[in-house]
C-alpha cells in the first residue's frame, strides 16, 4: 500500500461527505459510491480537521495522536487518499 | 473496504452500553444513529405481478404519500446525512411524480438508487438518467431466458428488461446494475446471467429469494435446493469482486467460509423499509405488523422512528442464537434471516429455513408436524388478477458441475453497492 505524506496538507474530497456515528463515522464518496468506516473517534477528530492543518502530521498531533499510534493513523489515512476520499490541498 | 486505525482502536467515550472496540459488525449490532441502507418504496402500484414479489405489490394504495409528503421525507433523510436510498415498489416509475422526487433527492445530497422492471426506461429518459452522476439504476431480471424469467415475472417481462438495458446501454450509463433473485429455476443460469450483464455494462447483483409478501407462497417452489446453495456458493466464491450480493447470502458461510460484507441480520440495525405510505418497517422483506416500527407521518418524523421505536430498540440488543447459540458456524452465519424464519413459521432465534446444516429443513418439518400456523402479511395490494403461484415443474434446469479449486471470498455488500468491497478485518 502507497504511504501518505504525513508533511503534505490534506483535506476531505468535496464529494465526500462524514456522518459522525457512536462507534467513529461513516465516509460516503458521492462520486465513486463507496462508503469507508472510521472506526475510531481519533480519526475522526483527524479527518475532519485535517483541512486547517498545515500538514496530515499536525492535524494528527492536534488530534492527540501520539508518536508510537502515528503509523496506524498514516496507514488509515493512506487508505483514504487511495480511494480518493481525501485530496491534496495546494 | 474498511478503514481503520489498525489493531486496538482507542475508545469511544461515548455510549458504553456498547463495546468501544472490535469487529465493525459486532458494532453495528447496536444500530447507527441513522440506517446505511434504507429501502423506500414509492408506491405498491406495478405493472407486473411476479410471483414473488416481496411487497405484495400490484394496486396503488390511496393513503401514498403525496408529493410533498415525500419530498419532506428526503429533507429530513438529508437532514439525518442518509447518504443514499434504494428506491423501489412496487413499479416506482409508474408514480407520476416518480422522476421529480428522483430529482428532489438527488439535488439535495441524498443519491438515489432505484429498482425497475424497465418499462418507462425509454430512449430519450435513459439519456437524462445517466447525466445524473447521483443516481443509479437497477434492472430487475429473474431469468438469463425468457423462458426462465417469464415463468416468474410474467409474460413480456424479460424483452421489457432488456430493451431498457439496451437503452441505458446506447445512453452510455456505466455500471448500472442488473439485479437477479436466485431461485431453483436460474441458478444454472449464473453464468449466462454473468454475459448478459458484461454484453450490457452492467453488473450483477445476486440476491436472495425470500418468502416475504407473494414469496411466501412460491417459496417451496421457487428456493434454491440444498445442493444448488452450494453451487450459488462456490459461484460466488469464483467471481469474487465480480456480483454485488446485497449481503444477502451470510447464511452461507456455514460452508466453512466467512463471505465478505457485513455478515449480520441489518433489520433496525442498519437496514429499514419505508412503505408507500410511510410505514417503516425493520426491513423490506418484513412488511408485517411485528416488524412495524411508527410512520414517518407521526410527530418526529422518520428520524424519531429510527431512533427511539422500541422494536428498533429491542433490535439492537445482543441476540441469544437460540438453537444456534452451540453451532460452530454462527459467529458468521447468525443464524440467517430474520425474516425467512419468521415468514416460514419457525422461532426467529434459531436456525434459518435454509440453514446449510439442514437444521432449518428439520425445524420445518417439526413445525408442519405440530401444525404451527405460519404467520401472514396483513398488508396485499397484489392484483385481484394475480397469477396463483405455478404449480408444476418450471423450465427445464441444467446441472453444473462444482469448483473444488476455488478459496477466495466474493464480494458481497450490505444491500448496497458502497460497501463493495467492503471487508470486516
Ligand atoms: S431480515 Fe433478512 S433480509 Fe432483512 S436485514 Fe435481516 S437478514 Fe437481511
Ligand atoms: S445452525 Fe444456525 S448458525 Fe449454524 S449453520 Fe444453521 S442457521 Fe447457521
Amino acid at each position: 500500500m502507497p504511504a501518505i505524506d504525513l508533511d503534505r496538507a490534506w483535506k476531505l474530497h468535496p464529494q465526500v461527505s462524514v456522518r459522525p456515528e457512536p462507534f467513529g463515522a461513516l465516509v460516503y464518496h458521492f462520486g465513486t459510491r463507496t462508503l469507508s468506516f472510521l472506526k475510531d473517534r481519533t480519526l475522526l477528530a483527524v479527518v475532519d480537521s485535517l483541512a486547517d492543518h498545515p500538514s496530515a502530521r499536525a492535524a494528527c498531533a492536534a488530534a492527540g495522536v501520539t508518536e508510537p499510534e502515528l503509523p496506524r493513523y498514516a496507514q488509515a489515512l493512506a487508505t483514504l487518499a487511495r480511494s480518493s476520499m481525501l485530496v491534496e490541498r495546494s | 473496504m474498511t478503514l481503520v486505525a489498525q489493531p486496538a482502536a482507542p475508545p469511544a467515550p461515548e455510549a458504553p452500553a456498547r463495546p468501544a472496540t472490535g469487529r465493525l459488525v459486532d458494532l453495528f449490532e447496536y444500530g447507527l444513529d441513522a440506517p446505511i441502507c434504507l429501502t423506500w418504496e414509492l408506491t405498491y402500484a406495478c405493472n407486473l405481478s411476479c410471483v414473488h414479489c416481496l411487497s405484495s405489490s400490484g394496486r396503488r394504495d390511496p393513503r401514498e404519500l403525496t408529493t410533498e409528503e415525500a419530498k419532506a421525507v428526503v429533507d429530513e433523510l438529508e437532514r439525518m446525512q442518509v447518504f443514499y436510498v434504494n428506491i423501489g415498489g412496487g413499479e416506482p416509475t409508474v408514480r407520476s411524480d416518480f422522476w421529480e422526487i428522483v430529482d428532489y433527492a438527488t439535488s439535495h445530497h441524498v443519491g438515489v438508487k432505484f429498482s425497475t422492471n424497465g418499462v418507462k426506461i425509454t430512449p430519450e429518459r435513459a439519456r437524462e438518467l445517466a447525466r445524473n452522476d447521483y443516481l443509479d439504476i437497477q434492472i430487475s431480471l429473474d431469468g438469463a431466458t425468457a423462458e426462465v424469467n417469464d415463468h416468474v415475472r410474467g409474460p413480456g417481462s424479460y424483452d421489457t428488461a432488456i430493451r431498457a438495458m439496451q437503452n441505458l446501454r446506447d445512453a452510455g450509463m456505466k455500471n448500472f446494475k442488473l439485479s437477479v433473485v436466485c431461485t431453483r429455476y436460474n441458478i444454472p443460469q449464473l453464468d449466462e446471467f454473468k454475459s448478459l450483464a458484461d454484453r450490457y455494462g452492467a453488473q450483477l447483483r445476486l440476491t436472495r429469494l425470500r418468502p416475504s409478501g407473494r414469496g411466501a407462497d412460491s417459496w417451496d417452489d421457487l428456493h434454491p435446493l440444498p445442493e444448488q446453495q452450494r453451487e450459488l456458493f462456490d459461484w460466488l466464491v469464483a467471481h469474487d469482486g465480480e456480483v454485488l450480493t446485497g449481503d444477502s447470502f451470510f447464511h452461507l458461510s456455514a460452508y466453512g467460509q466467512q463471505l465478505a460484507g457485513l455478515n449480520l441480520c441489518g433489520a433496525g440495525r442498519v437496514v429499514c423499509l419505508i412503505d408507500p405510505v410511510g410505514d417503516v418497517y425493520a426491513c423490506p422483506f418484513a412488511i408485517h405488523e411485528e416488524f412495524l416500527a411508527g410512520n414517518v407521518r407521526m410527530p418526529g418524523g422518520f428520524s424519531s422512528v429510527w431512533r427511539e421505536s422500541e422494536l428498533f430498540q429491542r433490535l439492537r440488543r445482543p441476540q441469544s442464537g437460540g438453537a444456534c447459540a452451540s453451532c460452530g458456524f454462527f459467529d458468521s452465519c447468525k443464524g440467517g434471516c430474520m425474516a425467512a424464519k419468521f415468514f416460514t413459521g419457525l422461532p426467529l432465534e434459531g436456525p434459518d429455513p435454509e440453514c446449510v446444516r439442514g437444521l432449518g429443513e428439520a425445524a420445518l418439518e417439526e413445525r408442519r408436524a405440530r401444525d404451527v400456523a405460519v404467520p401472514r402479511a396483513a398488508v396485499d395490494h397484489s392484483h385481484r388478477t394475480t397469477r396463483a403461484p405455478r404449480s408444476g415443474p418450471g423450465p427445464v434446469r441444467l446441472t453444473l458441475s462444482r469448483r473444488e479449486d476455488i478459496v477466495r471470498p466474493p464480494v458481497n455488500a450490505c444491500e448496497e453497492d458502497p460497501l463493495a468491497g467492503f471487508r470486516p478485518e
